[in-house]
């Protein structure tokens, strides 16, 4: 694997390689010692135009457990108004002699071109609306060791229904995960208000739904999406109250979920608005997995990237 | 100036014919002296001088992407000896004496007649008329006014526009934009492949609503619209029913719309943002049918240059626009001659019409004695594959690089003079 820039890129198999390799990953988080020589003597950059606490110190635990030299680069703020043109950054960085770029943008497509740019891989670690392939990863791991409780052997997520609610056409973890849990067989299921089902979504491998109490009963995992702040002014939907009850996984919707069925959400989380504080912590929520499983997943991805032999 | 004369071109499409030039004008054939200079057009179609009315010269305030010389030089390249050149420079054309500066640039520097578009309101803030009477009345006598770039969005201050120019025959160029169905960020046609990649979609909508609104407007005002770089089926059509009831608006058409489309943006390449955007293909087909049929009047490139490091952000970020004068002869042929459009059609849509629309009294003429010699020599076979770093422009965002297109721009003189001779 060259870059991982969309979880597109991704086949069934390389998808469940990456699975079975960070099950192997998640036995040094166990550990006295959390080390691996597996990358002693390359280095990983975070190239991060974007505020992410959560997931930059995720890659650079992933990458400082494999033995990698990780470097963080904040390069918050528009490269517009700094007056430097995102391939000046990006060629100046990977000039450092970088073996993989881990890039965050806020901005659509910036990893992309990238990858154009530099012979270093790169690594979309999120990218405007677009993309966030290894968010995918960590939720499609979640949602395996979830199934595997009752069904050790399962392989691919075939006849299993996954609904996706809420702001759909801004979430980067929307689209990664239709590509991703379509890739391995689930049949997905987009939930949001019409304004927030993205142009073109009848293309897509999934069905779109504007009622989360049509779909709730037949799924077998519910991933909640964050609201972002500027999108309940941006009049996307009347009010707050009026998206929680249209949209919000509230206790009596918890009730109505099927049985078995679990809940995700990428978080951070708007305990209130999209998701109540019973469905956040009901035994059922693997939010928590969702995050642990986050540096078991990275570390698998970087050796996927930079671990064979070259 | 010594005789010019062209041998054995077919003109305009209707048969062969020699060309005189004598002091920059078409005179009888019959007096060509012994010691002229002799252009042999055998196998080339001349037409009228193409006429741009919607060109980017970026010159004053970014001659880094493109100056008055560079650009003319381009559009001589390209075929065409007139420019109209928009307003958005910095300082902006939105004087009488900004409006002169730039006149007096292209007479000093230019490979073409460079004719400034006026800006509709102060700076470009559509907020106050410039001062659209001083610039008509200037020496660049001003007669298309455009705040180009943005649209002028108060339906008060396009009334008041309209109305005003109507005293000296100008024309408003509008930019249709809704800022709120499409705003600053708006970078993708609206559709599936927005949606897939995420990029922040620009509705037909937003473009054809606007025009909707000017065209009542110039029916109430009894005034000229000029629709700038119409990019859609929806527009066409709201221009189609605005033209049946004989209201005064004309069209272009940007010579990328007639043959890109949004798939050019699914690898985010800033090289195809452009505004309006790329959109699918039943939209370009709208604009080739219409652009036969005479809806839309005129081709206009929206030639706009930008440095590199402009073009090289992430897509949402970078500059919008693309190259369009060297090779916007080429594309119209490929989509419009190669598909049945006459010569004498083509020349209206390229030098024709642009010239009634900006009222340039030498340009758009026939190529018959005492017209001024405005003329441009076509090779109707000839093809190449486009080379950006082969452009007279200092930019090199060309959406054409690497594309086998027709290269039929032979040579071209202007007001008698050859501005441009391809090395055979």
């Amino acid at each position: 694997m060259r870059h991982l820039l969309s979880a597109a890129d991704l086949d069934r198999t390389q998808i469940t390689e990456i699975f079975d390799l960070a099950e192997e990953m998640s036995l040094v988080q166990g550990r006295p010692v959390k080390k691996l020589p597996a990358l002693r003597g390359r280095t990983v950059v975070n190239l991060f135009f974007e505020d992410s606490t959560r997931t930059r110190s995720s890659f650079e635990i992933a990458g400082k457990w494999l033995s990698a030299d990780v470097i963080n680069i904040s390069a918050k703020g528009s490269s517009v108004s700094k007056g430097e043109s995102l391939r000046d950054t990006v060629l100046t960085v990977a000039a450092m002699g970088v073996d993989a770029l881990v890039i965050r943008h806020h901005a659509s497509g910036a990893p992309w071109q990238a990858s154009h740019w530099i012979d270093a891989h790169v690594l979309n670690a999120g990218d405007g609306t677009h993309e966030h392939p290894t968010q995918a990863l960590l939720d499609g791991f979640t949602i395996r060791r979830h199934l595997r409780r009752s069904a050790p052997d399962l392989v691919d997520f075939e006849g299993k229904t996954v609904a996706i609610v809420g702001d759909i056409t801004h979430s980067r973890v929307a689209r990664s995960n239709v590509l991703l849990l379509s890739t391995l067989g689930a049949q997905v299921t987009l939930v949001a208000p019409p304004t927030l089902l993205p142009p073109g979504v009848d293309s897509w491998p999934v069905l779109a739904c504007t009622d989360l109490d049509e779909v709730l009963p037949h799924a077998d995992i519910v991933m909640m999406l964050r609201v972002q702040r500027e999108r309940m002014s941006g009049g996307y939907f009347p009010t707050p109250r009026e998206y929680t009850i249209g949209y919000g996984l509230t206790r009596p919707r918890l009730e109505a979920m099927k049985s078995g069925a679990a809940i995700c959400h990428p978080g951070p989380m708007n305990r209130g608005l999209e998701i109540s504080a019973d469905a956040a912590d009901a035994a059922n929520s693997l939010i928590l997995d969702q995050v642990a499983a986050g540096v078991s997943v990275r570390m698998s991805v970087l050796y996927e990237l930079l671990g064979g032999a070259e | 100036m010594t005789d010019l004369l062209i041998r054995g071109a077919d003109i305009v499409g209707r048969g062969r014919s020699d060309l005189l030039i004598r002091d920059g004008r078409f005179v009888d054939p019959a007096d060509a002296g012994a010691d002229g200079e002799e252009l042999d057009a055998d196998g080339l179609v001349a037409l009228p001088g193409l006429v741009d009315l919607h060109t980017h010269l970026r010159e004053p305030g970014r001659e880094d992407a493109e100056t008055i010389e560079s650009g003319t030089l381009a559009a001589a390249r390209g075929g065409f000896t007139a420019v109209l050149a928009m307003a958005n420079t910095t300082p902006v054309t939105d004087t009488a004496e900004a409006a002169e500066h730039v006149a007096a640039l292209g007479a000093r520097d230019g490979h073409a007649q460079v004719v400034p578009v006026g800006a509709v309101s102060k700076g470009l803030h559509g907020v106050e008329l410039a001062e659209l009477g001083l610039m008509a009345r200037s020496r660049a006598r001003v007669r298309v006014f455009s705040d180009d770039g943005h649209c002028v969005s108060d339906a008060r201050l396009m009334r008041r526009a309209l109305e005003y120019v109507r005293a000296f025959d100008g024309v408003i160029a509008q930019h249709a934009q809704d800022q709120q169905l499409a705003g600053a960020a708006a970078c993708c046609h609206e559709g599936e492949i927005s949606g897939k990649l995420g990029l922040p979609g620009w509705p037909t909508a937003a473009e054809a609503s606007v025009v909707a609104r000017d065209i009542q407007i110039a029916e109430l005002t009894r005034s000229r619209l000029h629709v700038c770089h119409v990019s859609c089926a929806e527009t066409v059509d709201v221009i189609r029913w605005a033209k049946q009831r004989d209201i005064n608006v004309t069209a272009e058409v940007a010579p990328h719309h007639l043959m890109l489309t949004t798939n050019e943006v699914l690898n985010y390449d800033p090289t195809y943002k452009v505004n309006p955007p790329l959109r699918p293909n039943e939209h370009v087909d709208a604009l080739r049918e219409a652009l036969a049929d005479g809806t839309i009047d005129a081709v206009a490139t929206d030639h706009a240059p930008h440095a590199r490091h402009d073009k090289e952000h992430a897509f949402a970020e970078a500059a919008f626009g693309m190259l369009g004068l060297e090779n916007a002869l080429a594309v119209v042929i490929e989509t419009m001659i190669n598909s049945g459009l006459s010569w004498p059609e083509l020349a209206k849509r390229m030098s024709i019409m642009p010239a009634h629309i900006a009222r340039l009294a030498d340009q758009g003429r026939s190529l018959t004695e005492s017209q001024p010699a405005n003329v441009v020599l076509v090779d109707p076979a000839a093809r190449a594959v486009v080379n950006r770093d082969q452009s007279a422009s200092l930019s090199r965002n060309n959406p054409w690089h690497g594309r086998e297109l027709p290269d039929p721009v032979v040579a071209t003189i202007w007001a008698g003079r050859v501005t441009y001779q391809k090395a055979r």
